[in-house]
């Protein structure tokens, strides 16, 4: 038998920051403070092991490495504080997961609505994976996909069921 | 299934994505209104067989509510428009009566806004 | 030939490989087919001409068609969970290993009892059930009813899960080209040479539809189009691949076969295709009427098309003497296929009085009979055609002449396959011509632009020749034939059948328009024309054809009825998909979830939360578990899980007066550093949630929800934002997984707590309706002190990463206090001896605080809140609402949940009239015995008073008012 569409694996390693403001007065300082470009309507900008996602026209998320969420979460309050603004710690209430590999598009096409493979290559989408509510954006090699951490054993499964080997979409 | 573009995010999102809200442009009636006003503002709803101002939320995308202006009949949306805008647009009447000349807006663009912010609350 | 049948040909089958052979059963027979084959070709090649009886007659049935049309050949395939009723023989691949059964037949195929039907047909018109069944009365419950219910339905319903996989998949195309034909492909060809992103679907293994076998050169036609389009890259073809509805703004279901029939394959058995089409051509071809003629239903009569499609695609010959019957040219092919394939001929029967095209010459330059004016008059044969016998057209049945033959081709015309067009809206013409309803172009379906999302090609679009494409030469006009002869006989009408497998005959038809049913709907329904499994395909335009007739209105007058999808059925599987076993539902978990299923939780859905209700040790029953669990909490401490509770960061400047709006009572006045009990209602004033705040910082709030209220509330909250106060300065957000919270609860909480060291929880540090932050045993926490139980309660909440931790923490160091976990059960009986109310048991969306003696909660210095106004109204401050109380049983029994307390006197209904209700019911172990809450009228003046709950049949139950609080009426154990 084939070999899976893609491989799937949960990432542990991962902070995320939302931050809910009024871009066009707070961007700037957002910017620097994350040290990323502010990100277009659906578009996430990354740097490095940081990248800055387009939530809503005043929500952001700041994906980071697990480690410097603490600092990172003081100075975006710091450089906030003035401006009517919520920064908040999400890390704990989501689940990631990197879907990599040739086709891993197949895996998602099969639970996601969206026109995934439209997305521009620095797009962010936030959608539904089956029943449950994700975001999703390109990696090299791949796609990371959001979710809830309530739910993270449900999109595990959802994903290995739809990555499941001779499941390609290629026409027969 | 309908598909509506969400003013917001700019996505095209498919009817599982979103959440429906019934009637737009509902003006809220809170204490010292009438009882006949009160009630209309609970439970009178259009429900015509044409063209129909309704609120849609973007459940599963950025989470907002917006308005959308759609044929109940042939279900042709005329357009989307952001959740904090007093009346249709001028652009969205503008489609409505490019597909039905005869259309005419019942509600007057020039007055103040439907929506009441409650006053008096004891902070 | 004999291995593969012997109805088998020498030659020829352009579908089949005769190399690979593929043994089968059927009824528990073993036959053999070929690779390629369908069911029925294999079937037929086997001489199984016999493959099923119909559903209200048990008539035997034949094959009448080659694909998706067919009414009659329909099987039950497989066994166990893959069992499947009602699958199309005709469209089924063969597939080595398949084991098939005939339905709706006892105890044979050929010997079937249920066929007595069959005699007494003439007790069976249209509308026998609405008839007969009415009188007398009671017999419906015990004797019809049954009986039919016995007899209803057609093929059998499996009784196992079905084991195979299922999926789906979206897919975002610019053209979708509906059917595989020389029409489809070329419509492709024409988008995918615009650039555009093409998808072709066909519903067979092979692409070319009819033109293979219908035109001399359209099979090298059909190779040259799919060698242009697998050429392009912007262009998907998939076969096997059925378009099954077309929906709202171009959204299309595609079916695509997988794996079907063949389980070891290891892959999905079908994926269901959920495209968003820019356009949708539908290029679906036509399909062959049958002719009504008595005895047209006798196995060895089928479509002219279907025998040519199993000579020319399968090398089959269902009979050996031919007789065709037609009213048009295009039926003549079949007669020359037949006789390139080396079979009888015997005669072509022509309605027409001159049959003078290019075919019929043809067919006569082979010396072949061509008998114009004339019609058949009946068939000889009942399991089989035997002889066929022959009579004029224009007259009533008078036989001329009775010509052996065991097979009859008849075509009555095309009908194109107008389904997805009509589908979502799009409009028919009918054409007196043709004798057809074909898409009318400037009545399309519309998409969400306002334009035709959907456009037809080829046969689909009423071009039924196709000759651009195919390079047909011009046929002459066909001749309207819808009974045959044309003054056919009331007996021979009794014999002429329109909708095969529902048994419905022009007789049906005739009489339902004479007892007055005018609309096509009503019809359909009165005669169950066009309702089988097949939706009508076959039947429908010669069904309404005869309603017009016999109503003397024009065919466009009596119209079409509703084309509604799925084209052709579509599995349960499919539509399911991954939403089954473990994946039925995202069930949510807490972070302890993994902890709880190792100690032998048995868990409640809490929306889609997973909760444990109570944690049974050995062989404890659940109301064992659950009371353990509450004297160990009373008598010293225990843990709930609360992570689940709903937790909403409201932060700005316009926070305090937004929470003012949203809640009942005041939080704007909550001072930093405490909690406050609120209430949410709608605004038509009903409760719709409640749950504790706690003011953060100057300008941040962190609500809690119910456990179920969580997203609505936050909901609520962004509409009114969003919506009406789109100019407040505040900003929510949903926090309720980033922290896992633990209730730690009972007169040792605080001793416990203080074990794991951090905090200084002390009465004077940490009062009650407090809260704190700071660590716990190591850990980052805030610590609200509020009580849902009536002891002494930290709820602790920390990152829901560490959630686990703590819980364990608490559990290795209260071991010797006897800590004990306890459930949702232990905590709903807890608040229920304090009196407390639970959202959706003391409510029920038409509740509001006052009734629920909750007007502390309500502020009066507001000027507004949602609800306030619809409080207001005469109906809610009725003094005869239903207010709430204890309730105290008097014998010691508990009462039931949800029973009724009885008032005097009867209503309009002469039903006793009633004066309240139980809303919460247990037995309470700390107090032992019942105590319950209710919602009676005028309750709170009526303590002591004795109410009486009947509970079903004999049994009642009495209770005496009393107060709501049970246990710990002053409150002392919380504050502790």
């Amino acid at each position: 038998m084939a070999e899976a569409l893609a491989t799937i694996s949960q990432v542990q390693d991962r902070g995320m920051i939302q931050i809910r403001a009024d871009l066009a007065q707070a961007g700037d300082a957002i910017a620097e403070a994350a040290g990323l470009a502010l990100p277009e309507q659906g578009r996430i900008t990354t740097d490095g092991n940081r990248s800055l996602g387009w939530m809503s026209p005043d929500e952001l998320l700041l994906v980071l490495p697990l480690a410097e969420t603490a600092e990172a979460l003081a100075v975006l309050q710091d450089a906030l504080a003035t401006e009517h603004a919520l920064v908040l710690d999400v890390s704990d209430m989501r689940a990631m997961f990197r879907i990599q590999g040739a086709r891993a598009l197949d895996v998602l096409a099969k639970l996601c609505p969206a026109d995934l493979a439209a997305m521009p290559d620095d797009g962010l989408r936030r959608t539904r994976a089956a029943q449950a509510a994700c975001g999703i954006w390109r990696e090299p090699g791949g796609y990371a996909l959001i979710g809830f951490r309530s739910v993270a054993d449900y999109l595990r499964a959802i994903l290995a069921g739809a990555a499941a080997p001779g499941t390609g979409l290629d026409p027969r | 299934m309908l598909t509506l573009t969400c003013p917001y995010c700019g996505i095209a999102a498919e009817e599982t994505e979103l959440q429906p809200g019934g009637e737009a442009h509902l003006k809220r009636f809170g204490p010292g209104s009438s009882d006949a006003e009160f009630e209309a503002y609970l439970f009178a709803r259009r429900n015509p067989k044409g063209v129909h101002f309704e609120r849609w939320r973007h459940a599963y995308g950025c989470g907002k509510w917006f308005m959308a202006a759609r044929d109940t009949a042939t279900l042709q949306v005329y357009g989307t428009y952001k959740a904090q805008t007093p009346f249709p647009t001028p652009e969205i009447v503008a489609a409505i009566q490019h597909r039905h000349p005869q259309w005419r807006p019942d509600f007057d663009a020039t007055s103040p806004t439907p929506t009441s912010a409650p006053e008096g609350l004891t902070q | 030939m004999t291995q593969t049948g012997p109805f088998r040909l020498p030659r020829g089958g352009r579908l089949i490989d005769r190399a690979y052979q593929l043994p089968f059963r059927f009824d528990g027979r073993q036959m053999r087919g070929v690779a390629g084959d369908t069911l029925a070709s294999a079937l037929l090649a086997n001489g199984q001409l016999m493959m099923g009886r119909s559903f209200k007659y048990h008539r035997p049935r034949g094959p009448i068609a080659s694909g998706a049309e067919e009414p009659n050949a329909l099987l039950g395939l497989g066994q166990g969970g893959r069992f499947e009723p009602n699958q199309r023989a005709t469209t089924t691949p063969l597939v080595g290993g398949m084991v098939t059964a005939s339905q709706n037949a006892w105890p044979s195929l050929n010997a079937d009892i249920g066929a007595v039907n069959n005699w007494l047909y003439r007790f069976f018109p249209a509308g026998f059930y609405y008839k007969t069944f009415m009188h007398p009365r009671p017999f419906w419950k015990h004797v019809f009813e049954p009986i039919i219910r016995r007899s209803a339905g057609l093929g059998k319903a499996p009784t196992e899960a079905d084991p195979d996989k299922y999926e789906q998949a979206y897919a975002h195309v610019d053209v979708v080209v509906v059917g595989g034909g020389i029409a489809g492909l070329t419509a492709a060809r024409d988008a995918g040479r615009d650039g555009k992103s093409v998808w072709l679907v066909e519903q067979t293994p092979h692409f070319g539809g009819r033109t293979p076998t219908d035109h001399a050169d359209g099979q090298s036609r059909v190779d040259a189009l799919l060698a242009e389009l697998r050429g392009m890259e912007n262009v998907t073809l998939r076969r096997a691949t059925q378009a099954t509805g077309l929906y709202d703004h171009g959204y299309l279901l595609v079916r695509e076969s997988l794996a079907d029939h063949d389980p070891n394959a290891g892959i999905p058995r079908q994926r269901l295709w959920r495209i968003r089409a820019g356009h949708v051509v539908v290029a679906t071809g036509a399909l062959e009427r049958p002719l009504s003629f008595a005895g047209n239903d006798v196995p060895g009569v089928m479509l002219a098309s279907a025998l040519r499609d199993y000579i020319d695609l399968y090398g089959v010959a269902p009979g050996r003497r031919i007789v065709v019957v037609t009213n048009n040219d295009d039926a003549y092919r079949t007669a020359l296929a037949a006789l390139d394939a080396g079979l009888k001929v015997v005669a072509v029967i022509d309605a027409r009085s001159t049959a003078d095209g290019a075919l019929p010459a043809a067919v006569r330059a082979r010396g072949l009979r061509v008998l114009t004016g004339s019609a058949i008059a009946g068939i000889k044969g009942g399991h089989a055609v035997e002889a066929v016998k022959i009579c004029a057209h224009s007259g009533s049945g008078q036989v001329t002449e009775t010509v052996d033959a065991d097979c009859v081709a008849m075509s009555g015309g095309w009908s194109p396959v107008v389904h997805l067009w009509s589908h979502c809206g799009g409009k028919l013409n009918w054409s007196d011509a043709q004798t057809m309803f074909a898409p009318d172009p400037s009545r399309p379906p519309t998409g969400a632009d306002g334009n035709a999302m959907a456009s037809c090609a080829g046969a689909a679009a009423g071009d039924l020749l196709a000759a651009e494409l195919t390079g047909a030469q011009a046929e002459s006009a066909l001749m309207p034939v819808w009974v045959m002869p044309a003054h056919a006989t009331r007996k021979m009408k009794f014999k002429m059948w329109l909708d095969f497998q529902n048994d419905v005959k022009v007789s049906d038809v005739e009489l339902a328009a004479q007892e007055g049913y005018h609309s096509v709907e009503h019809t359909k329904r009165y005669t169950t024309l066009g309702m089988a499994t097949d939706q009508g395909k076959v039947s429908n335009i010669n069904g309404l054809a005869v309603l017009s007739k016999a109503l003397n209105q024009p065919i466009p007058a009596t119209g079409t009825t509703t084309f509604r999808p799925p084209y052709t059925p579509l599995t349960l599987g499919a539509i399911a998909a991954e939403a089954r076993g473990e994946t039925f539902l995202p069930l949510r978990k807490t972070p302890m979830h993994g902890w709880h299923e190792a100690q032998g939780a048995f868990f409640e859905p809490v929306g889609h939360w997973r909760r444990p209700y109570c944690y049974p040790k050995g062989g404890e029953s659940h109301g064992d578990a659950v009371a353990r669990e509450i004297r160990a909490v009373r008598a010293s401490v225990g843990t709930l899980d609360a992570s689940t509770l709903g937790k909403i960061i409201v932060k700005g400047p316009d926070a305090g007066k937004f929470l003012d709006m949203m809640y009942t009572g005041m939080m704007s006045s909550l001072p930093i550093g405490k909690c406050r009990y609120g209430l949410i209602c709608n605004e038509n004033g009903f409760l719709i949630d409640d749950g504790v705040a706690a003011r953060l910082s100057d300008d941040t709030w962190l609500v809690h929800t119910t456990t179920g209220g969580a997203e609505r509330m936050h909901g609520h909250f962004e509409d009114w934002l969003q919506c009406e106060w789109w100019d407040w300065k505040v900003w929510t957000a949903n926090v309720t997984e980033q922290w896992a919270q633990v209730a730690v609860v009972g007169p040792k909480a605080r001793m416990l707590l203080e074990r794991l060291g951090g905090m200084d929880l002390s009465a004077e540090a940490l009062p009650f309706m407090g809260w704190a932050e700071g660590q716990v045993a190591g850990i980052p926490a805030r610590v609200y002190r509020i009580s849902f139980s009536g002891e002494l309660s930290f709820e602790v909440a920390v990152p829901a990463n560490r959630g686990l931790e703590l819980w364990e923490k608490l559990h290795e160091a209260g071991r010797d206090l006897d800590v004990t976990p306890y459930g949702t059960e232990a905590m709903h009986v807890m608040r229920a001896e304090k009196g407390f109310i639970m959202i959706g048991d003391e409510t029920d969306g038409t509740v509001i605080p006052q009734d629920l003696g909750m007007s502390w909660a309500i502020s009066k210095k507001k000027s507004d809140y949602i609800g306030k106004r619809a409080q207001e109204r005469s109906h809610m401050t009725d003094p005869g609402r239903w207010k709430l109380v204890g309730l105290e049983s008097l014998d010691g029994r508990v009462l039931p949940d949800g029973v009724y307390a009885v008032d005097e006197g009867v209503n309009a209904n002469g039903q006793r009239k009633v004066q309240g209700r139980v809303t919460s019911t247990y037995l309470s172990p700390t107090l032992d015995r019942p105590i319950a809450m209710g919602l009676v009228r005028h309750g709170p003046q009526r303590m002591g008073e004795v109410l009486e709950f009947p509970a079903g049949g004999q049994d009642s139950y009495k209770a005496r008012i009393v107060d709501p609080v049970f246990y710990d009426k002053e409150g002392s154990r919380a504050n502790g």
